[in-house]
């Protein structure tokens, strides 16, 4: 590897711009940095070389020198801006309307968005987070993250650590706050130390060269922050592992018990009951908003839940050998944790049936004097009935949910939302039966010859609640990577790496200062350090520079 | 309503009152400056009748909550009252960093139309659906809602900057596009105009139309330009609509939304017509010699600082704070809803913002553009997101 030798004694690295003790720049370097055709040095890690700007021969060079880029990883967070907002134009999948004509992505896209929906659908978008493409262009701005985080922070960190109160004039006078000021007495600048020291700035001297410096630690921040994101790009590749996560919907109606899937059978549910709690209509104070929504509005839904552990659950096919683990109520924003899983009250069901009474009558009998009674419990319905009167009924076919669908009736879900039979009576010492369908507000005689009919005299409901189970060990990796990278974004935006230098030059004192940003704030420090001195203010050589190429503008 | 709750919006209408008085002291200002005088008194008159102003709306804020019994950021009119309220607040702690008068000329304009248009949305107390019970609702909402108000002051630094700096001589690409934010304004302005006059005529008819397979209703409160597909008018004697909506828009009330935005471009439209007959030039270019003694490097400066403060925030309250409360009630951190992803957006946005901001090439002008559509990002995600694109989010 080529060393630099600066002529302060110094060894550089090969691509060194600026000198990492003096701050003198290096003659063959400086196009690295575009300084050649500025007046003042690009400061950016202090001039110090970089991997990627110093080695482009082999392919991992190039790859290094790619994604070092910064223009590079600004254009993956703009593809990848583009792209989520591509995502926004119609729902995504999970986000079909369950009352959508159909939830199937092939039907609903094209059907309630024409042509449009249709190549959306084509394109994939209809999934767009978890495409291919999205997660390959996700890992991208990773791999520049880690890249970009690298190639930089190994050479600010020897630069700033080894930089040393003295540097060359040119270094001073090329940046971007500067002055100059004749016959400075040595009192006066021990005022201006004095008074940086209460700004609290850390002031180092060499040889009457004076270095005040604050806030170094902020150029860490960025590094800080970048770690944050990487932990987060961890976390959710972890997450898509099946060890450490876990998720489950469980739908459980009043009074139920049922394992909760995902638990391999050790654990148990009973929903106790369900609440529904509206909002009071006659509420004053929220009066008019519940007039204008007509009425309804939620205050609260929540479980009363028992959860059982299954202590036997080793022996496949044995009877469960239930234990409470806990008996205590879910609610919105309030979900319950029991070893290591989480349950939330997602969702429910109003309304579903539990069960449905019938009654027997003569066709003609205008009175419907009930011969016999039944009730079907729609959970589990029995096939058959029989009666001491010599009836006989005949469950022949249930529809939990019934549908017609072109024609055919078919149950679209297996919970009674809207039960509907068909129903053989059998009268006393007959063998062939009466045919009747029957549901809520049907009630069809398939052969219009049938002399007893079915009437429905009674129905009770419930309330089925639908609840998630989570088991998610990524989240405590999730929570230090965005504590991580708060930390460093604070660190690195609510502090600024000011840098103030005092040069004598014979009897004269040349001042400069940086900031990597709050020019404002490093300008007023100034000020008050000077205050009372005869130290000329610093002037902004980028504001003067500025100011004569646009009084050049316009002079052509 | 209870006497609080009456307390509560006339502490509005005073903090609204004085934010349009402090406006005019600091437009004074710039006469006082172009009379050589300096740290004029104006000044300090213009900045302690804001911060009586942002008392006042602290009033408001306090009472509304007492009154209601949860903290008044639940539905869209309070949501958007307190986004100009954390404008202000921004703006007093930039304009004590830097003391720079004309941004209060800038800003609390942004605010009034802000807090205007809040005032358009139902402002009656309504009660929390259980989704919303969570302290969280106030600490992930005030965080984001700070976040937005500082990032607004990037905004309208931003504009301050453009204003001063393009060049208006002759029509450009750059000129017209920032005449085109002017318009902007403007037609929030309209919007407001238009919906207080037909408020005032107590204007409203109803409309019945298809929705999926049911028949609802919705109620206009402009006079109907283009009526819902398929719509029938049931209020007598009232006019019909011109046209029907396109049937591309989707969900309840679309075309009602439609209709509004026709009334606010119209009026919009109108209004920035009189402007350019009464200027007699563009906006932009009437507005100009107003700034023609502020230092471009500083208004630079405040545009990236106020970023530099509004990023980590916004990132907090925003996606740190949203997605732990998302975790709790939804029992997922993330899960790529609308709003979800355009809060992702603008965060790359402002990320984008930070990271061009290490070469030089990218200060000024250049900034002060990406400042606007960073805050146009924002107000996409408050506005359209909400009213248009349906989502776990619409509560307005």
């Amino acid at each position: 590897m080529k060393k630099i030798k600066c002529e302060c004694g110094h060894v550089n690295p090969e691509g060194t711009v600026l000198c990492e003790a003096c701050g003198k720049p290096i003659e063959e370097n400086q196009h690295i940095d575009g300084n050649d055709k500025t007046k003042l040095i690009n400061m950016r890690y202090d001039g110090s070389a970089r991997r990627s700007l110093t080695y482009n021969r082999s392919i991992i060079d190039k790859i290094w020198s790619f994604f070092s880029s910064v223009k590079v990883g600004v254009w993956l967070i703009v593809i990848a801006l583009v792209a989520s907002a591509l995502g926004t134009i119609f729902p995504q999948e999970i986000y079909i309307p369950i009352d959508a004509v159909s939830r199937d992505p092939a039907i609903y896209y094209e059907d309630q968005f024409g042509v449009f929906g249709k190549i959306y659908y084509q394109l994939g978008f209809y999934d767009l987070y978890s495409s291919w493409w999205y997660m390959l262009l996700i890992s991208l701005i990773g791999i520049s993250l880690v890249i970009c985080s690298i190639d930089r922070v190994v050479p600010l960190h020897r630069a700033l650590k080894m930089q040393k109160p003295r540097r060359h004039e040119t270094f001073i006078n090329r940046q971007r706050l500067y002055s100059e000021s004749p016959n400075i007495s040595d009192e006066e600048k021990q005022q201006v130390v004095n008074n940086l020291k209460k700004l609290r700035y850390k002031v180092r001297s060499e040889e009457g060269h004076i270095l005040a410096e604050k806030g170094r630690f902020s150029r860490w921040g960025p590094y800080v922050n970048h770690i944050g994101l990487i932990i987060i790009l961890i976390a959710a590749l972890l997450r898509m592992t099946p060890w450490l996560y876990l998720d489950d919907y469980v739908w459980v109606r009043e009074g139920q018990q049922v394992v909760i899937p995902g638990t391999d059978n050790k654990y148990y549910i009973k929903n106790k009951e369900f609440i529904l709690e509206k909002y009071d209509e006659d509420d004053k104070r929220f009066q008019d908003a519940i007039d204008r929504v007509g009425g309804e509005v939620h205050k609260n839904y929540q479980t009363n839940v028992i959860i059982y552990k299954n202590v036997d659950a080793t022996i496949p096919g044995a009877e469960p050998k239930l234990e409470k683990v806990l008996e205590d109520k879910v609610w919105m924003n309030h979900p319950l944790k029991f070893d290591g899983y989480t349950l939330y009250q997602s969702g429910y069901q109003q309304n579903e049936f539990s069960n449905m009474s019938f009654k027997i009558y003569e066709t003609n009998d205008s009175d419907q004097k009930a011969l016999e009674t039944f009730t079907i419990d729609l959970t589990s319905p029995e096939t058959e009935y029989e009666f001491e009167s010599g009836f006989r009924v005949v469950i022949d076919k249930y529809y939990p949910d019934y549908v017609l669908d072109k024609g055919e009736p078919r149950s679209e879900t297996k919970f009674p939302r809207n039960p509907a039979f068909v129903i053989f009576v059998y009268p006393p010492n007959t063998e062939s039966p009466e045919i009747s369908f029957i549901g809520i507000g049907k009630n069809i005689d398939a052969t219009g010859e049938n002399k007893f009919k079915l009437g429905i005299v009674d129905f009770e409901t419930h309330f089925v609640s639908g609840m998630t189970l989570r088991q998610d060990y990524t989240l405590p990796l999730f929570g230090l990577g965005a504590l991580v990278f708060m930390i460093g974004v604070v660190q690195g935006m609510y502090w600024q790496h000011r840098r103030i230098w005092i040069h004598p030059n014979g009897r004269s004192i040349l001042l400069a200062a940086h900031t990597n940003k709050n020019w404002f704030g490093v300008n007023k420090d100034i000020e008050k350090a000077i205050l009372g001195t005869n130290i000329q203010m610093v002037v902004d050589q980028q504001e003067v520079e500025g100011y004569e190429k646009t009084k050049e503008v316009h002079n052509e | 309503m209870s006497n609080l709750a009456t307390l509560s919006s006339s502490m509005l209408y005073t903090a609204f009152a004085f934010y349009s008085l402090a406006t005019v002291m600091f437009g004074v200002t710039i006469k006082d400056k172009n009379q050589q005088k300096k740290k004029g008194r104006t000044g300090t008159v213009a900045i302690t009748l804001t911060i009586i102003g942002l008392s006042a709306q602290l009033i408001y804020f306090i009472t509304r909550w007492i009154a209601g019994g949860h903290a008044p950021v639940g539905n869209m009119f309070e949501f958007m009252t307190f986004l100009g309220m954390s404008i202000v607040l921004a703006f007093i702690i930039i304009y004590f960093i830097y003391r720079f008068d004309i941004l209060g000329l800038f800003a609390l304009p942004i605010a009034l139309i802000i807090i205007a248009y809040a005032s358009m949305f139902p402002t009656d107390l309504s009660p929390l659906v259980p989704s919303l019970q969570s302290p969280w609702l106030y600490i992930h909402v005030t965080t984001v809602s700070l976040s937005q108000g500082i990032l607004g002051i990037s905004f309208v630094a931003g504009l301050i900057y453009l204003i001063k700096q393009i060049d208006q001589k002759k029509r450009s690409k750059k000129n017209m596009w920032l005449e085109l934010i002017m318009f902007f304004l403007v037609a929030c302005i309209g919007f407001i105009l238009s919906t207080i006059t037909f408020n005032l005529l107590d204007y409203h008819v109803t409309f019945e139309y298809p929705l999926g397979d049911r028949i609802v209703t919705v109620e206009y409160n402009l006079p109907a330009i283009a009526g819902p597909q398929d719509g029938e008018l049931i209020t007598e004697g009232a006019k019909d609509a011109l046209f029907e909506a396109p049937s591309w828009l989707q969900g309840r009330n679309a075309a009602q939304k439609f209709n509004t935005l026709i009334w606010s471009f119209t009026t919009g439209f109108i209004l920035y017509g009189l402007l350019r007959l009464i200027f007699r030039k563009r906006i932009g270019a009437a507005i100009q010699p107003l700034l023609k003694n502020i230092k471009p490097n500083l208004v630079d400066e405040i545009t990236y600082r106020a970023v530099a403060i509004g990023f980590p925030l916004f990132t907090l309250g925003g996606l740190i704070f949203a997605s732990i409360w998302a975790q709790i009630a939804w029992d997922r951190f993330w899960g790529w809803d609308p709003k979800e992803v355009w809060a992702l957006i603008t965060w790359f946005f402002y990320a984008a913002f930070l990271h061009l901001r290490l070469s030089r090439g990218w200060h000024g002008e250049k900034s002060a553009w990406l400042a606007v559509g960073g805050f146009a990002i924002i107000m996409f995600n408050l506005i359209v997101v909400n009213l248009v694109i349906a989502g776990l989010h619409s509560y307005a």
